[in-house]
């Protein structure tokens, strides 16, 4: 951008000739800083200055936000080209107009100044939530339009379908995806080539392929946006996977809580049919497929893949006892291959690459990438796709940027409602299926929900049973009952009501209901609170035996009363109350009438020295 | 489809690319996954189809794509001038998004405040096949 000096050096050349222009458009800044600090009034100096010229009808005036930094406004923008002048004198303004737009060179080629200031701004690879980040399934984030088929086929889309269907057999597929090690990424981690194998093996047909998009843990949304930015990842996956298993039908059940989600993959399951993707031969093979999308009612159960097929079935989502797994009776008691979305996002990139590639990424057991779910008390909360082995160090101190307000990291809850939590020991354990189990925790879908010191950890197991119980489909006792008994001692917990035995009531209540219970729901149900007891059992013993809730959350067990050697006697509580309780006078302690407080805890959230107890 | 006719929609895709960067076509791109729409990136869609139907530019393409991956920095923009890398810009509103498209889109000044990184992601070397 010229200097004022330049702008003001701009010399007027008087013509007398009609004035021809390029310019087309000019933008003027109209922020009412810039306006009032320099009391110039840009839109009438133009107005005025265009009128002079003989340009008023051939030069639209545009009015709009700041231009390029309030500091040098108000400024306009010449248009097409974008070059920029700030106004700094309202005298021969006209002259000065004139000049600039008949010597300026605007017509077709763009000009782009150089950066007057420049912040160095890091390249992406150099940002850490970015850079120690490995995409596979994620390779197209924020990067393609979901909506454009040619995009993805431009970024080496269908390529693995093309190869599956026109070069390699149905055991050919198979042996490659069983080489490659891909495990389910819905939570289990069964191998993804076994479980193809087995549908494959069954001759009874219809057979069918499943997408499990139903994802329903509390803080995991990948499933979510791998549908939404990448659906045709996710239809090339399934294809491939019927080729294999010999299935010529699709369903894909999404949560209808999705419902951008839905509309993306409604919109590419379109596009595939009209390029011939999905249908009838496709791409000349012989081989029929289509899928269909079942927006599921909102139940977390059916997640359950049982559940799944009888809600797709018209059924009441219930789990029912296996065996027979869904390989040999599933949907409509047909043969059915349930995977999950991450699961066949992962498809198309083995098969183009081969599983040798994909076995060089990860461990030995767990091989290639997973999405997980960033969320909670960290600063970069998002998706985040690392190679398995991964600590958990990385995740969220690297690539989360540690815990936001520099609050202290108390523990991190993995595998939401299913799984357990882990504190600052485990964060250097290697993140894979194997390790996670050993710890009491899971991989579930990939959920990260990360604690500070200010979470009662009693408390997130209350919330957890309790989104159980909500979501129990009620078909076995332990999980419909036992849950239940297990949520009243932790209310009772919570509310100051605790009892000297109930820590082992509830580990021995717990304990039954993971083994008794009938589906993966209730048998990983109890997760959390075993889990809390056994890293956390401390903050159940002083909400029983002291009567105190340590991350002052359990608002029954606040005494709302002020700490004599801890207070600064700053008044910051007295002044954020609302009821106005608190009474302070300068340099005194303040005195908290517990007749008008209503228990908002605003005091306690301002005091930095933690003074309210 | 055949193998053939996919190349050809690739090579079509990157050719049409090349001719615009070659016409100077600036591509202002909205992030509008879930996580940006709840942010507010529909505000910011929409003041910038505002924007440009004031201006009606041809050299300005308005796309949309998805997640980004940092959903707390939502709303996003990308911001790609021909010839030059991708800018991302991140925890936006519907005015600093006016701000970053008349500084860097039309003005081709990066908009250093609201910037969070330039480039695209690591290519996936391994993915590429290369």
């Amino acid at each position: 951008m010229p200097s004022a000096s330049a702008w003001n050096g701009l010399r007027c050349a008087s013509q007398e000739n009609e004035v021809i222009s390029t310019v087309t458009k000019i933008a003027y800044c109209s922020d009412r800083q810039c306006k009032y600090r320099k009391n110039i009034d840009v839109r009438k100096l133009l107005i005025d200055a265009l009128d002079s010229i003989g340009l008023r009808e051939k030069i639209t005036l545009v009015e709009t936000e700041c231009l390029i930094s309030c500091l040098d406004g108000p400024s306009i923008m010449f248009l097409p080209g974008g070059k920029v002048y700030q106004v700094s004198t309202t005298e021969g303004f006209s002259e000065i107009l004139r000049d600039l737009i008949t010597t300026a060179e605007h017509s077709t080629a763009f000009h782009f100044n150089v950066p007057a200031k420049n912040r160095k701004i890091p390249h992406i690879t150099d940002v850490d939530f970015f850079g120690k980040q490995e995409l596979i399934v994620l390779r197209n984030r924020g990067h393609i339009d979901a909506e454009s088929i040619e995009e993805y086929i431009a970024h080496d889309g269908y390529q693995a379908l093309y190869k599956a269907v026109t070069t390699m057999s149905p055991e050919e597929v198979i042996e490659e995806i069983k080489n490659s090690g891909l495990r389910g990424r819905g939570g289990a981690g069964f191998p993804t080539g076994r479980k193809w194998e087995e549908a494959r093996k069954y001759t009874a047909g219809p057979k069918y392929v499943i997408c499990n998009g139903d994802e329903g843990d509390p803080g995991a949304f990948m499933d979510r946006s791998i549908m939404e930015s990448d659906p045709h990842a996710v239809l090339e996956g399934m294809i491939i996977c019927g080729h294999a298993t010999g299935s010529n039908q699709g369903y894909i059940y999404v949560r209808a809580e999705y419902p951008l989600a839905i509309q993306m993959l409604q919109h590419a399951i379109d596009a595939a049919r009209g390029r011939g993707l999905l249908g009838r031969n496709i791409m000349g093979s012989g081989f029929d497929f289509d899928i269909k999308i079942y927006p599921g009612a909102g139940a977390f159960v059916c997640g359950e893949s049982t559940a799944l097929m009888y809600s797709i079935e018209g059924k009441r989502g219930m789990p029912r006892v296996k065996p027979p797994r869904s390989t040999e009776s599933g949907l409509w008691e047909k043969p059915t291959c349930l995977n999950n979305v991450e699961t066949f996002a992962n498809i198309p990139r083995i098969i183009v690459n081969g599983s040798e590639w994909f076995n060089s990424i990860g461990t030995e057991d767990s091989t290639g990438t997973k999405v997980f779910s960033l969320t909670g008390a960290v600063k970069n909360v998002g998706l985040v796709e690392v190679p398995m082995g991964t600590d958990l160090q990385t995740i969220l101190f690297d690539i989360g940027g540690g815990i936001q307000r520099n609050g202290t990291f108390k523990a991190v809850q993995l595998g939401g409602p299913s799984g357990g939590c882990l504190t600052d020991e485990h964060l250097t354990i290697p993140v894979t299926f194997d390790s996670l189990q050993k710890e009491g925790a899971m991989m579930g879908s990939g959920g990260i929900v990360v604690m500070d010191d200010t979470n009662c950890m009693v408390d997130v197991a209350r919330f957890f049973t309790q989104f159980c119980v909500d979501e129990s489909c009620g078909k076995c006792v332990p999980c419909r009952v036992g849950l239940k008994v297990m949520l009243e001692i932790l209310e009772k917990i919570i509310t100051g009501e605790g009892e000297p035995d109930d820590i082992e009531k509830l580990e021995g209540l717990a304990n039954h209901v993971a083994k008794t219970a009938h589906c993966g729901l209730g048998q990983a149900a109890p997760n959390p609170v075993l889990s809390t007891l056994r890293y956390f059992r401390h903050e159940y013993e002083a909400h029983i035996y002291e009567k105190r809730c340590p991350a002052l959350v359990c608002t029954d067990l606040i005494r709302f009363e002020v700490d004599a050697d801890t207070c600064k006697r700053c008044g910051v509580c007295s002044r954020v109350c609302p009821v106005d309780a608190i009474t302070w006078v300068k340099r005194e302690l303040p005195v908290l009438d517990k007749e008008k407080c209503i228990r908002c805890k605003s005091c306690i959230r301002a005091c930095k020295y933690g003074a309210i107890f | 489809m055949s193998g053939e006719e996919l190349e050809n929609i690739k090579q079509t895709y990157i050719e049409e690319r090349k001719q615009e960067a070659r016409q100077g076509v600036v591509n202002v791109i909205v992030h509008m996954g879930t996580c940006g729409i709840s942010a507010g990136a529909r505000g910011v869609f929409d003041a910038l189809v505002a924007e440009l139907g004031k201006l009606n530019l041809a050299h300005i393409k308005l796309k949309t794509t998805g997640c980004a991956g940092l959903c707390s920095m939502e709303p996003m923009i990308t911001i790609e001038l021909p010839g030059h890398s991708p800018v991302r810009y991140g925890n936006l509103n519907a005015k600093k998004a006016i701000e970053v498209f008349y500084s860097h889109a039309l003005g081709g000044q990066i908009k250093t405040e609201y910037a969070i990184s330039v480039g695209l992601e690591r290519p996936q070397m391994r993915v590429a096949g290369e």
